[in-house]
């Protein structure tokens, strides 16, 4: 990771819409050479996608989202990936993390419905042959994610003009 | 009543900060986006802040000693030296104070005697002058050039001394104008003070914020210039600790001494909460070579980039910032006095500034805008500002 690369990453963490020649200008480089780094990131995988924080709660949208412990039997050769990669080609499921402790994978999955989200669970992920165990959490209330609070917060508490 | 009997007319003639106004007139106001404030927007790091609130818990709420926590006074004397090159012992050399502010004004007060002229580089923070005024001294400006990038240039300097003058304020990096003064600017200046053996107070509050790839000389690190020098420092700028009010000051001690009898009958100590905290900051800095202050600093560079480049796109010529968390563009071709650019730019466009003349005569033609503030906020503010400029310049 180059400065340019790190500095590119702070800029578009806060917001991806900024445009090219605003980040050239805010990190010293030129416009071919922020172009050419940005695509780098991209090749790289490290920029994956440029999406919005969404409150879903806001909208009419009907959704449920679940968090569910797995408990798995590694694969020979495989060890954990094949099981979950088995797991995330699933379209219900949003996340999947390999955890330490006392299960072995953390699934985070969405459905419209709750019925749906069970029947996810019991009919299409317990099954599964190297699935030994689930733990399913759902989602109540949503008061963070990826650093931004979801409820309003507190004004700038500064004077307006000091010296 | 009569009260103009009770005061003491040097003090009542004082003007008020000439800020003053622009925060009654944006205080009123609503989706008003300020670049009038001169102090950081990040909040203070949370293990600094959980340091201090531990510190309650235990009830640690006594007074400490009058110069300050012993733990502080040892981090802040490794810090000069390791930082800056500059050796003070924590037991006779330093005082924690309320903020750089006490610092100042503490070593105005134990100075400056009647008749003594106190030189201030101009454009410069606001309080310096009526400090000296309050120390019975008279201050005098000493005025700094855009051309000159607002360095305070020797020969101005040498000019301005005459057997009257006791001392000399240093204030770099600069607020308002975000000026620096390189080692060889400041080697220049060391000349004069060898020469005329006057004491130079420099406010270092902004040391740690100087962006690409320049970096601070503390004034009392040069040959020579130690014996001469006040150093005031202080964990407001660096570490967001503004509301917390504890800074410093470091110097011979024949000086420290006679400042802590102010500082003692005055004072008593700096709140032992902020102590704590300001210790926290230091020590946990050392250890991970400084990496909140590096991340904040990181980010006002962005910030200065887009402002300077947003500022000269709009035609006004504004020379490059090294230093602190402002940028100081020249208004002068919108033909408006600063006062009159202020006024109109946040009745009609919403964006406080703050005039150049707030801080000094000289500061006319220019303005004062922080860029301490979120970068949605900057955009809009220069977005908003652009258009202020082209309909009163129809361009």
């Amino acid at each position: 990771m180059t400065r340019l690369e790190n500095a590119l990453l702070e800029i578009l963490k806060e917001d991806c819409r900024i445009p090219m020649e605003k980040m050239a200008v805010m990190t010293g480089a030129s416009l071919e050479e922020t172009a050419a780094a940005i695509q780098e990131l991209e090749e790289k995988r490290i920029i994956l996608r440029y999406m919005p924080l969404i409150n879903w709660d806001l909208t009419d949208r009907e959704r449920v989202e679940a968090m569910i412990e797995v408990k798995v039997t590694p694969q020979r050769d495989m060890g954990f990936d094949a099981v979950a990669k088995r797991i995330y080609k699933f379209d219900e499921v949003k996340s999947v993390y390999l955890m330490s402790g006392s299960y072995d994978l953390l699934v985070l999955v969405e459905a419209p419905t709750l019925k749906e989200l069970a029947a996810f669970v019991s009919a299409k992920l317990s099954p599964l042959e190297m699935v030994t165990g689930t733990a399913t959490s759902f989602v109540l209330k949503r008061y963070k994610e990826e650093g931004i609070v979801f409820e309003k917060e507190g004004s700038d508490k500064r004077l307006v003009v000091s010296p | 009543m009569d009260y103009e009997r009770y005061l003491n007319p040097a003090i009542a003639a004082v003007p008020p900060s000439g800020i003053r106004k622009f925060f009654d007139l944006a205080s009123s106001m609503q989706d008003t986006i300020s670049l009038g404030v001169g102090e950081p927007d990040f909040k203070t790091p949370y293990h600094i802040r959980d340091k201090a609130i531990n510190s309650l818990i235990d009830g640690e709420t006594q007074y400490t000693a009058n110069r300050g926590l012993q733990e502080l006074r040892e981090e802040i004397s490794l810090y000069m030296q390791e930082r800056y090159g500059v050796c003070y012992d924590p037991k006779t050399e330093m005082i924690v104070t309320i903020g750089a502010s006490e610092a100042i004004d503490i070593a105005l007060r134990a100075t400056v005697a009647p008749g003594d002229e106190v030189l201030v580089p101009e454009p410069s923070y606001v309080s310096y002058a009526p400090g000296v005024v309050f120390a019975g001294g008279t201050p005098k400006a000493v005025v700094t050039r855009e051309s000159d990038d607002f360095r305070l240039q020797a020969a101005d300097l040498e000019a301005a001394i005459n057997k009257r003058t006791k001392a000399l304020i240093l204030p770099y990096p600069n607020n308002p104008t975000g000026a620096i003064m390189e080692k060889a600017d400041l080697e220049k200046i060391a000349e004069v003070i060898r020469k005329h053996r006057i004491l130079v107070i420099s406010d270092e509050i902004y040391s740690e914020l100087i962006y690409d790839g320049k970096e601070h000389t503390a004034f009392a690190s040069l040959p020579g210039m130690w014996e001469y020098t006040l150093t005031i420092n202080g964990f407001s700028k660096a570490f967001a600790m503004t509301g917390w009010r504890v800074g410093y000051v470091c110097g011979a001690e024949e000086l420290i001494s006679v400042m802590n009898k102010i500082h003692q009958y005055t004072i008593m100590c700096a709140p032992r909460q902020a102590q704590v905290a300001a210790a926290e900051a230091l020590r946990t800095g050392r250890e991970n070579g400084y990496e909140d202050v590096l991340h904040m600093r990181d980010s006002y560079d962005r910030r200065r980039r887009l402002m300077v480049s947003g500022f000269r796109e709009m035609g006004l010529h504004c020379f490059e910032p090294y230093g602190a968390f402002y940028v100081f563009p020249s208004i002068r071709n919108t033909g408006m006095t600063s006062d009159v650019f202020c006024s109109r730019l946040l009745q009609e466009q919403r964006v406080a500034c703050v005039p150049g003349t707030a801080f000094g005569p000289s500061g006319e033609g220019n303005i004062r805008c922080s860029y301490a503030t979120g970068m949605d906020k900057l955009m809009t503010a220069l977005e908003r500002i652009g258009a202020f400029i082209r309909k009163e310049t129809g361009k």
